[in-house]
């Protein structure tokens, strides 16, 4: 089997992992707020954070 | 991080809610309040160890209201908790909660940390654009009803109204959209991979190589035609059905000849096919949807009566006060309505005195007064004392809810296809067709499979994705632009139905007179500056927006007011040194109480029991009004419609054109119908109004335009909503939409160009998947390119930020 087959379908492979990442990523809502996590991620926690 | 306002500031500011210090004032730790209901929640946040609430935005607070806790008793009730909740298992529920007050960064901190005042809420989550707040909790530990109380005592009261327990409609459209961009995405990328061994040529004798790349782009290909095009054949189907040839018919045609002479080619080892350039076309055509898909998350366009109710009522039942939801009313219950409060359906009166200002419905601004017995339709709020009602019709049946529905029965023509590109799509398609078919019967006298090449070829490469993208490119962009300059549109379709509309009707009252800054004048002999003083100090003890009005319009000093006294929805009186002062109707201040219609809205003044005199209110209309008569009198017929009487004839005649029909006394009714006539002659009408009274109006106008004060208040169901200080730029809005639509017309031109040079090919038979693959991203590119730089310079020449 050439090399390129092999190299074909680790790129396949990848790329079909990042599909599900997206596919992952609309499914938890990340794309429902786009707004407020901007702001969120700017507070500052203190010790007892959440979990 | 900002620090908190200095005390020595001139103007002291409440360290919660940071409104001005009138009055008494209230120190805690240092701080200063403006009422205790403020200092509580400071002290509930100092108890709970956070004040860091204040360090990220200076007075970040909500004043709360009084807490009635037997407000929120119907949150226990078993059917009102199984509509709210977005889901529950018996132990854990979600609920999402709409909270108007959310306003800045601090509001998120507080609120995401609810668990902290509540061992029974172990998760809360703000969309800040949406004002709403997701909790999660447990049901053995907390309840919705106490949840609800802990938001309202932060000053975040919860928006609990009917509609809110109609089963909401999932954004499950744009995540479909998401996935499929996606899944279209990961196939052209994967597929122009594969493909680029082809286009640079492979060596003869890697044959295996050569047939395993077809395969993969055969797979890849797959759940592009079968799940990604879907949306683009059920529309074609669907126009078909209705005989009708729409953009989506040449779309499909083109879909499914791609995908058809693709996999024949693969599997017959003729040739490599045209994957990539069919998943390169998908995915841009969905890029398209997307970008046209925008909606403004704190805006709603469809909202109606039901928004507008609250969710429950206080019933009287054996003496006992119950509260129930209103869908749960029934024909016969006594229900209770205090001050302010809606009445949420049609009913007798009972007890009490009832004023009720039904300036929700019919957009008039004087309350009216109501004897017992009399029928009190729904829509109304009470202004004064608690009334009680014996319901008659339950609240699905009330006058008002039946108004709405016959309002609803003719929805608005269809809008969602686009008649622009419909109407080229059809001359198009047809174009098309007969260029394919007689190039086909051409080459089929010489040869059968150029025949089909061609033939396949010219339909293909004519596929008309450009056409389909350079609308939502375009008007997608107006939409942006637009949203930026407080003119939030429904969706892109209005910006074309915009530039067609001939008529503007207008409703008067808020929408082209000003709400709040009405001219007072004094009719009677003239007021010493003693008797002025008097009066303003007397208007500021209330707050009646009349006496708000009297007061901001005159200038004075404010001197001590002695016994006084307001009978809500009536007047005020109080004595100042020795003279007795009574402000309000005029059956409030011992004259006659005559039932003649009056032309103007009228507070009457007497003092020691002597008629002074009236104050008159004369409507002001907003700036600029004129200049947008002006720059539209050539294209527009204006009309102006209004549930006021006929009291500003003169003055309307003098600011709009004479043709200009001028139709006042007007119902809900009455203007649906004013509207529907207008639309007879297939004439597009822009009706501009406000209240729930224009709300026929505005659904069936070809656009309704909603002016509010503030966008996020409640607006009826209409296709723009506006901000009430951006109506002196309303012409520059529809000249931008005329804009908009010469630069679509512009990228229709554009695209026909990009399919000459296709077909020249194609039309040969020798229409190659290097070329396509080529040519069809080009022309999409191109087309997103102009579209949206296009619209962008115009914009600007505008004077459209």
């Amino acid at each position: 089997m050439s090399v390129i087959i092999v190299l074909l379908l680790c790129s396949f492979v990848m790329a079909v992992g990042f599909l599900l990442a997206f596919l992952w990523s609309v499914k938890s809502g990340q794309y429902e707020d786009k707004y407020t996590p901007s702001i969120r991620i700017l507070f500052d926690e203190k010790k007892d954070n959440r979990k | 991080m900002e620090t908190p306002p200095k005390i020595t500031d001139t103007v002291q500011q409440c360290y919660h809610c940071g409104d001005s210090l009138r009055g008494e004032q209230i120190e805690h730790d240092g701080k200063l309040f403006c009422c205790s209901g403020c200092k509580v929640v400071y002290e509930i946040l100092e108890q709970n160890d956070m004040c860091n609430y204040y360090t990220l935005q200076s007075t970040p607070g909500n004043s709360p209201s009084a807490i009635e806790v037997s407000r929120f008793d119907f949150l226990d009730e078993e059917s009102v908790q199984r509509n709210l909740l977005n889901f529950t298992d018996g132990k854990t529920g979600k609920v999402t909660l709409a909270l108007p007050n959310i306003h800045c960064s601090s509001c998120i901190w507080l609120l995401e940390q609810l668990y902290k005042f509540d061992s029974g809420i172990l998760q809360s989550r703000v969309d800040f654009l949406k004002k709403q707040l997701t909790v999660t909790f447990l049901h053995t530990k907390t309840s919705l009803k106490k949840i609800a109380i802990l938001l309202t005592s932060l000053g975040y009261d919860p928006e609990l109204r009917l509609d809110a327990i109609e089963k909401k409609v999932e954004s499950e459209t744009t995540r479909s959209l998401y996935y499929k961009i996606g899944v279209a995405g990961f196939c052209f990328g994967n597929a122009m991979l594969f493909s680029f061994p082809e286009y640079l040529g492979v060596d003869a004798n890697e044959k295996t190589l050569r047939e395993t790349f077809s395969y993969l782009n055969l797979l890849l290909s797959i759940p592009v035609f079968f799940y990604c095009s879907y949306d683009y054949f059920r529309s074609a189907v669907g126009g078909l059905k209705k005989k009708v040839i729409n953009i989506d018919v040449p779309i499909a045609l083109g879909i499914v000849l791609l995908f058809t002479r693709s996999a024949y080619e693969i599997l017959t080892h003729t040739g490599p096919g045209f994957v990539d350039s069919f998943c390169g076309l998908l995915f841009y055509l969905l890029l398209g949807r997307l970008f046209q898909s925008k909606t403004y998350d704190r805006l709603n366009f469809e909202r109606n009566y039901k928004s507008y109710f609250p969710l429950s009522v206080i019933v009287k039942k054996e003496g006992r006060e119950t509260t129930v939801s209103i869908s749960s009313l029934k024909k016969g219950d006594r229900i209770v309505i205090r001050n302010n409060e809606i009445i949420p359906t049609d009913g007798l009166l009972l007890r009490g005195e009832a004023s009720i200002d039904y300036s929700f419905v019919t957009g008039e601004s004087n309350s009216i007064g109501k004897v017992l017995g009399e029928m009190i339709y729904a829509g109304g709020r009470q202004v004064g004392s608690v009334i009680e009602l014996e319901v008659v019709k339950e609240v699905s049946q009330s006058y008002l809810t039946q108004l709405w529905n016959n309002f609803n029965d003719e929805s608005k023509s269809d809008h969602h296809l686009s008649n622009l590109s419909n109407g080229v799509a059809k001359y198009f398609t047809m174009a098309i067709l007969a260029i394919a078919g007689s190039v086909g019967a051409y080459w089929i006298q010489i040869d059968t499979l150029t025949a089909v090449n061609a033939f396949t070829g010219i339909l293909i490469v004519a596929c008309p994705c450009a056409l389909a993208i350079s609308i939502p490119f375009t008007f997608g962009t107006a939409m942006r632009i637009y949203g930026r300059n407080n003119f939030y549109i429904k969706n892109i379709h209005v910006v074309e139905v915009m530039t067609q509309a001939r008529v503007m009707v207008f409703d008067k009252t808020g929408t082209i007179t000003h709400a709040q800054r009405s001219s007072i004048v004094f009719n009677g002999p003239e007021l010493s500056q003693d008797e002025i003083d008097a009066v303003l100090s007397l208007t500021k003890n209330s707050i009646h927006p009349l006496s708000r009005l009297i007061g901001d319009s005159f200038s004075g000093n404010t001197v001590y007011v002695n016994n006084f006294s307001e009978e809500l929805g009536k007047g005020i009186r109080g004595s100042v040194k020795e003279f007795h002062y009574k402000l309000g109707s005029r059956q409030y201040i011992g004259g006659i109480h005559r039932s003649e219609k009056l032309n103007e809205t009228r507070v009457y003044l007497s003092i020691n029991d002597e008629v002074r005199g009236y104050f008159s209110i004369v409507n002001s209309y907003k700036e600029g009004l004129q200049d947008i008569l002006r720059s539209l009198k050539s294209s527009f017929k204006f009309a102006v419609i209004s549930g006021d009487n006929e009291s500003e004839r003169v003055q309307l005649q003098k600011i709009f054109p004479p043709e200009t029909e001028l139709r006042f006394n007007q119902l809900p009714s009455d203007k649906y119908d004013y509207i529907k006539s207008l639309q007879t002659n297939s004439k597009k009408v822009i009706m501009v109004g406000d209240g729930l009274n224009d709300a026929g109006a505005l659904m069936k106008s070809d656009i309704g335009i909603a002016v509010t004060e503030n966008i996020s208040n409640f607006s009826p169901s209409c296709d723009v909503i506006m901000d009430s200080s951006s109506l002196s730029r309303l012409s520059t809005f529809i000249t931008f939409a005329r804009d908009s639509k010469a630069i679509v017309v512009a990228s229709f031109i554009l695209s026909f160009l990009y399919n000459f040079v296709g077909l020249f090919f194609a039309v040969q038979g020798k229409l190659s998947p290097v070329l396509a693959a080529i040519l069809m991203p080009l022309s999409s590119i191109t087309i997103v390119v102009f579209t949206t730089v296009t619209t962008k310079l115009f914009a600007k020449i505008r004077g459209l930020s």
